[in-house]
């Protein structure tokens, strides 16, 4: 296709490999992205993300490796920002951050809920596994 | 003191400050450069230019509260985007307005009466900017991404390609497509915007503003069927093609038009398949030593050509001798040029207005300040989001406007005046063979060899899309690599032997 923008990646083909060094960050101009985290080699779908959303700012704004790897789950068109264009414009525009505050406040909130979920699921599991020693795994 | 001048009856011996001596040359110079010695075309008398309304004299009184009512005139990118980011920056301090924008046309109509007459180009920065900012630019909206330019000269062409291998340059219509056309699922880039400030809470009034009064401090609207209304703010970004800017001058603000140059843009239709064929994805601009000729293009779009040209008095002469001109004529099947369906002779802000902002006024756009020759859409968002962002947060005043739109606008100004320069070099390089042999060599090198620096490659892109400041551009033709280079290849692209060597080898 010659009238779209952006570049256009397959279903399972990496956009983003983590610990690799990033100088960008990404915009999902369509299609859908899934997000991976690779601990003790084992990989798990962090996240998934749709069209319109940024991912790759930790990169602008910290000039560290990739903490996660990011592959095409649907054919997705992606465009790159790069840092300089974005920081130059950030000096003269600093409302152009709020952009990406908000979304790492989005992350932030979304991250929120998931350790929330998580602990209660793990008090669960804790409470129904040792019911008769009544130890609890917040407030120690 | 003398008596101040009433609306239009500016008095030339009182200058532009407050004195009642005429001003020295130094003079000029300081206040030209300095917004706060402008004044006002202060009177006393409820005229234009007061400190607001009767009774109004501080700036404190001039910010847009709950229920305010601002006016944009012309619904062109600046326009739209100031509204956009006015209500979006207003939302987040929970203030709601009332924004109208005055916009006559409706952007889907063929051919003139729905257009705005522009290359229609996005740079590589602003599609970037505008994807962060969450405007992302549809399918329909973009007739080509452009990821390569190819440079035509007579000493042959060379093709310079994205290091990402992204297309992040759109070609856009600016209205909905050329006289012929008849897509139906096209959509104008101008549309598109100004349906985003509607999303968003701006009223669109499909009227012409045939005037502009300031009873009281207030800039009141007067459109062609007669219909008025005032407002607590005017924004005027109606371009330099329009007569609006006139009428502003008129109200003895302070503010003098732009000055402008007359630009010429046609379409060509040839269908996406032969495009494709013969232009690619690529944009074609062409250095050719034509007297006159500052800088031409051709732009794939969709099943047309857009061709833009820059010179000094475009007339049908300069327009035919391009044409008729090998490298143009190549781009061609069978190196025919089709007939034009679409052409017009637009204007292009180059210098910077004076005094684009008063109390309840700013001139955003083409109407204020505008990049040189490149990236007028890039400049209007920057302008219009300044703009939005000082009558949101700082208030609608004068000093407001001084304080925090000017200098966006400064910027912008100081940096055509490098822009200037390197246009100037770029002229030298169309009269000087030479100078064209060793550019075609540094960059078809840069382009063919992997690990190469991208020295000469970038400094052309940047100036032919606009991307980056002249600033920027000029500093990195001021390092030593560069230098040296571009000495090598003087040398090295000049010599007898490589000449002929080279004419082999390289890619046409």
């Amino acid at each position: 296709m010659t009238d779209v923008l952006g570049k256009t990646y397959r279903p399972g083909e990496i956009i983003v490999r983590q610990g690799d060094l990033g100088d960008c960050m990404y915009v999902i101009q369509d299609g859908d992205v899934e997000v991976l985290k690779e601990e003790n080699g084992v990989q798990t779908v962090v996240d998934t993300m749709h069209t319109g959303d940024i991912f790759g700012e930790m990169a602008i704004i910290e000039h560290t490796v990739r903490s996660s790897t990011v592959r095409a789950s649907s054919p997705a068109r992606i465009m790159t920002v790069d840092k300089k264009t974005f920081i130059r414009r950030v000096q003269e525009d600093p409302s152009l951050a709020l952009t990406v505050l908000k979304v790492m406040s989005q992350r932030v909130r979304k991250l929120d809920l998931e350790v929330a979920t998580l602990k209660q699921e793990l008090g669960r599991e804790t409470t129904s596994a040792e019911p008769s020693t009544g130890r609890r795994i917040h407030g120690d | 003191m003398t008596k101040a001048p009433r609306t239009g009856e500016r008095d030339p011996a009182r200058g532009h400050g407050d004195t009642d001596e005429r001003p020295l040359a130094s003079d000029i110079a300081r206040v030209l450069g300095d917004p706060r010695t402008w004044g006002s075309g202060v009177s006393k008398e409820g005229q234009p230019g007061d400190g607001g309304t009767f009774g109004e004299t501080v700036a404190d009184n001039l910010k847009l509260t709950q229920g305010s009512r601002v006016a944009v005139i012309g619904g062109g990118p600046a326009g739209s985007l100031f509204s956009f980011f006015l209500l979006k920056t207003l939302a987040l301090i929970d203030t709601e307005v009332t924004v109208d924008i005055y916009e006559p046309r409706h952007f889907d109509h063929c051919g003139p009466a729905g257009c705005n007459h522009c290359g229609g180009i996005v740079s590589e920065s602003l599609v970037q900017i505008l994807a962060t900012e969450g405007i992302l630019l549809p399918a329909e909206v973009v007739q080509r991404g452009i990821d390569s330019y190819v440079v035509h000269m007579d000493v042959g062409s060379v093709r310079i390609d994205t290091p990402l291998h992204e297309k992040r340059i759109a070609a856009v219509y600016r209205g909905n497509g050329p006289r012929t056309s008849e897509r139906i699922t096209t959509e104008g880039f101008d549309r598109y915007l100004l349906d985003l400030a509607v999303s968003n809470g701006a009223t669109v009034q499909h009227k012409l503003v045939t005037d502009v009064k300031w009873p009281e401090g207030r800039p009141r609207v007067v459109c062609g069927d007669g219909a008025e209304a005032t407002y607590d703010l005017l924004v005027v970004a109606s371009g330099v093609n329009s007569q609006v800017m006139h009428i502003i001058e008129e109200l003895g603000l302070g503010y003098k038009t732009p000055s402008a140059v007359t630009t010429f843009i046609a379409e060509f239709h040839m269908g996406q398949r032969l495009i494709q064929q013969h232009l690619g994805t690529s944009m074609h601009v062409f250095l050719l030593d034509i007297p006159r000729l500052k800088f031409a293009a051709l732009i794939p779009k969709g099943d047309f050509i857009t061709m833009c040209m820059l010179g000094d008095n475009i007339d049908e002469q300069l327009v035919n001798t391009f044409l008729n001109a090998p490298e143009v004529r190549r781009c061609f099947p069978s190196a025919t040029v089709p007939t034009n369906c679409c052409h017009c002779f637009p204007r292009i802000n180059v210098r910077k207005a004076r005094k684009p902002f008063a109390n309840r006024l700013v001139l955003i756009g083409d109407s204020g300040v505008s990049r040189l020759y490149k990236d007028g859409i890039g400049a209007a968002y920057r302008t219009s989001k300044a703009a939005a962002m000082t009558a949101a947060l700082h208030g609608i005043s004068e000093e407001a406007f001084a304080h925090q739109y000017w200098p966006a606008c400064r910027a912008i100004d100081r940096d055509n005046m490098i822009g200037r320069l390197i246009f100037g070099v770029c002229h030298l390089i169309q009269k000087l063979r030479f100078s064209r042999r060793a550019v075609r060599r540094m960059t078809f090198l840069e382009q063919t060899t992997p690990s190469s620096r991208r020295l000469m490659s970038s400094v052309l892109w940047d100036v032919f899309t606009g991307s980056a400041p002249y600033r920027e551009v000029l500093v990195r033709t001021l390092h030593p690599a560069f230098i040296g280079g571009l000495a090598w290849n003087l040398i090295a692209g000049n010599a007898p032997n490589a000449r002929v060597r080279e004419d082999k080898t390289m890619v046409s």
